[in-house]
């Protein structure tokens, strides 16, 4: 079954020099697992394909239901050397929570997942 | 040790630019002991170096004395004590100013202002250098000795222990430069419980209590993601609160009857904000541990904050240098529908073969279009912007030749009548050109920054 982050996660993302840090935090305690199954680092490298230069690196905070993604190259150089809107790495957050991952359906069913359809 | 069972340190600035009103809020709704202002954000610095060289009086977070106007009342009548990283790199000049203030209204004699000082290192780096400090940049490697002709403000981040000392003489005000954000809550709680320098655990506890509360209304609702449409009144939005007991554990709260919200999810949200190694968030204090939090809802509004495990700190301090990078120009257009997307488009490939046939070449150019993808790039979609009422075209350049920059910003306003219709939103002109002032994070041994504390009365 397709699942959006969006509709199982929340976030907030902020920046260190040129890197882009996205914090993705379970909505429901018994999600975390899927994060940390589905949205692995690879999953986020594939995601982010044209818009980092870098890569990525996770980590895991079980206590907050949390993952902590640091996407390196993200900020056109980062801080006042930056040209973008989004100099700031402010909004990688919701940029993450378009992600679509794959969970098998008995999985998906037994922790009541909304499923995502994607408009046409 | 003063023998509280909790103390109550409020969060009421989150940067320099931050919302006016909520220090006076702060002292007003409720009962705190502390009252903590952050100023600073990394770049902050080399903007007030520049002001303090055209004006030897200037140079610190000039909002600070009017927010201090607006809750002397407290300090003087109600025993708040503030804390803020104000100072700049004129912390002498900032108290000078507060005092000023204070004589106007009467209370003069009120204020034991704190000046701390010793973490400005400009006037040291070619000591440092010639001592075998090469203040390497932590996210290159490179040595400062690259850049250094062109450095305009370099300061240590400072820990707790001189603000601990100002607290000990009887400072209610204490005005520091570049300390670290979360050591301005971390202090006075050591202050209040006496906790140890090496009460890790209890340093750790905090130092993410100050993380917590050090953006503002980040952590009471503000800029939250997570259920954003049911979020209570932010037009009235409560700033935080951290209420510390001796041990370390905390409750993120706010004043009763404001807007906002206090919940686990707020808090986690900024919990992860700006977050690195969570395993090892560095300070000079302590190193925390943000994968032993443990939050816990304690009723509305309240958070509790507990486990929180810390370590050793390491021997080093961080370093905030700004140098001269060369310059920056950002324009726009916008173009309306139908086809804006297209049309936004198309004015950027005129523009850029404009700047071919001069002849001119940047370090950077960089073109985007508001409205379909300028944040969010191919992950909106290959539809996205298509039918759009309008589009901003967004264009900047970078480079080391200021008078390139200068010739690009001439070149967008003529598209509005030589290039594609339908166009409009160029009222501000040519946009300026900008020196771009960069950071240059770096590492120095502890052993060759000495603080001064100095209580003025």
């Amino acid at each position: 079954m397709k699942v959006r982050l969006l509709d199982i996660a929340h976030a907030r993302s902020g920046d260190k020099g040129d890197t882009a840090n996205v914090g993705l935090i379970a909505l429901k305690p018994e999600w975390y697992d899927v994060l940390v199954t589905y949205v692995t680092e690879a999953a986020a490298v594939t995601h982010f394909t044209g818009v980092i230069t870098g890569g990525v690196q996770r980590y895991e905070l079980p206590n907050l239901r949390a993952l902590n993604f640091l996407l390196h190259g993200a900020l056109d150089g980062g801080g006042t050397l930056s040209l973008k809107t989004d100099a700031q790495g402010k909004v990688f957050s919701t940029a993450m929570l378009r992600m679509v991952i794959d969970v098998p359906d008995a999985e998906a069913q037994a922790l009541a997942l909304p499923a995502y359809t994607a408009a046409v | 040790m003063s023998g509280k069972t909790v103390v109550r340190v409020a969060g009421g600035q989150g940067f320099w630019g931050d919302w006016l009103e909520a220090p006076r809020r702060q002292v007003e709704g409720g009962q705190v002991d502390y009252l903590m202002l952050d100023y600073l954000a990394e770049v902050t610095m080399s903007i007030l170096q520049k002001q303090k060289e055209r004006d030897p009086n200037m140079g610190y977070a000039r909002d600070f004395v009017g927010a201090m106007e607006s809750v002397l009342d407290a300090v003087v009548n109600k025993g708040v004590k503030v804390i803020a990283n104000a100072g700049g790199v004129n912390p002498e000049a900032c108290a000078a100013s507060v005092q000023a203030m204070a004589a106007k209204h009467g209370a003069a004699g009120k204020l034991k202002i704190g000046v701390i000082t010793g973490d400005n290192l400009l006037p040291r780096i070619d000591e440092l250098l010639a001592n075998g400090h090469e203040l390497r940049n932590m996210d290159t490697g490179e040595p400062l000795s690259l850049v250094r002709d062109r450095v305009i403000a370099a300061n240590a981040y400072i820990g707790s222990e001189p603000i601990v000392e100002a607290l000990n003489r009887g400072a209610n005000v204490v005005i520091i430069g570049r300390s670290t954000d979360t050591a301005l809550t971390m202090a006075p709680l050591r202050y209040e419980f006496g906790w140890a320098a090496n009460d890790w655990d209890k340093l750790a506890a905090g130092i993410i209590a100050g993380h917590i509360i050090e953006c503002g209304a980040q952590c009471s609702g503000g800029n939250c993601l997570h259920d954003w449409r049911n979020i209570p009144n932010l037009a009235d939005i409560g700033y935080p609160i951290v209420e510390c007991s001796p041990d370390g554990t905390f409750v993120v709260t706010k004043h009763d009857n404001t807007g906002g919200r206090v919940s686990v999810p707020t808090v986690t949200e900024q919990l992860v904000y700006e977050m690195g190694d969570p395993h090892s968030y560095i300070t000079p204090d302590v190193v925390a541990d943000f994968t032993s939090i443990q939050l816990a809802d304690g009723g509305t509004d309240r958070v509790k904050v507990h486990g929180i495990k810390g370590s050793a700190a390491t021997d080093k301090l961080k370093v905030s240098i700004a140098y001269r990078s060369g310059y920056k120009a950002v324009g726009s257009l916008v173009y309306s529908w139908p086809d804006a997307l297209e049309k936004a488009q198309m004015a950027d490939r005129i523009l850029r073969e404009r700047l071919d046939r001069l002849g001119l070449t940047f370090e950077q150019v960089l073109s985007e279009f508001v409205g379909a993808s300028a944040t969010h790039g191919p992950l909106a979609g290959v539809g996205a912007g298509k039918d759009a009422p309008e589009i901003q075209y967004r264009i900047g350049v970078r480079d080391a030749d200021k008078a390139k920059v200068e010739r690009f910003t001439r070149e967008i306003v003529p598209l509005v009548l030589n290039g594609p219709p339908s166009v409009t939103g160029f009222a501000a002109g040519r946009p300026k050109t900008e020196e771009i002032v960069a950071y240059w994070p770096a590492l120095v041994d502890k052993t060759v920054v000495t603080t001064h504390v100095e209580v003025l009365s």
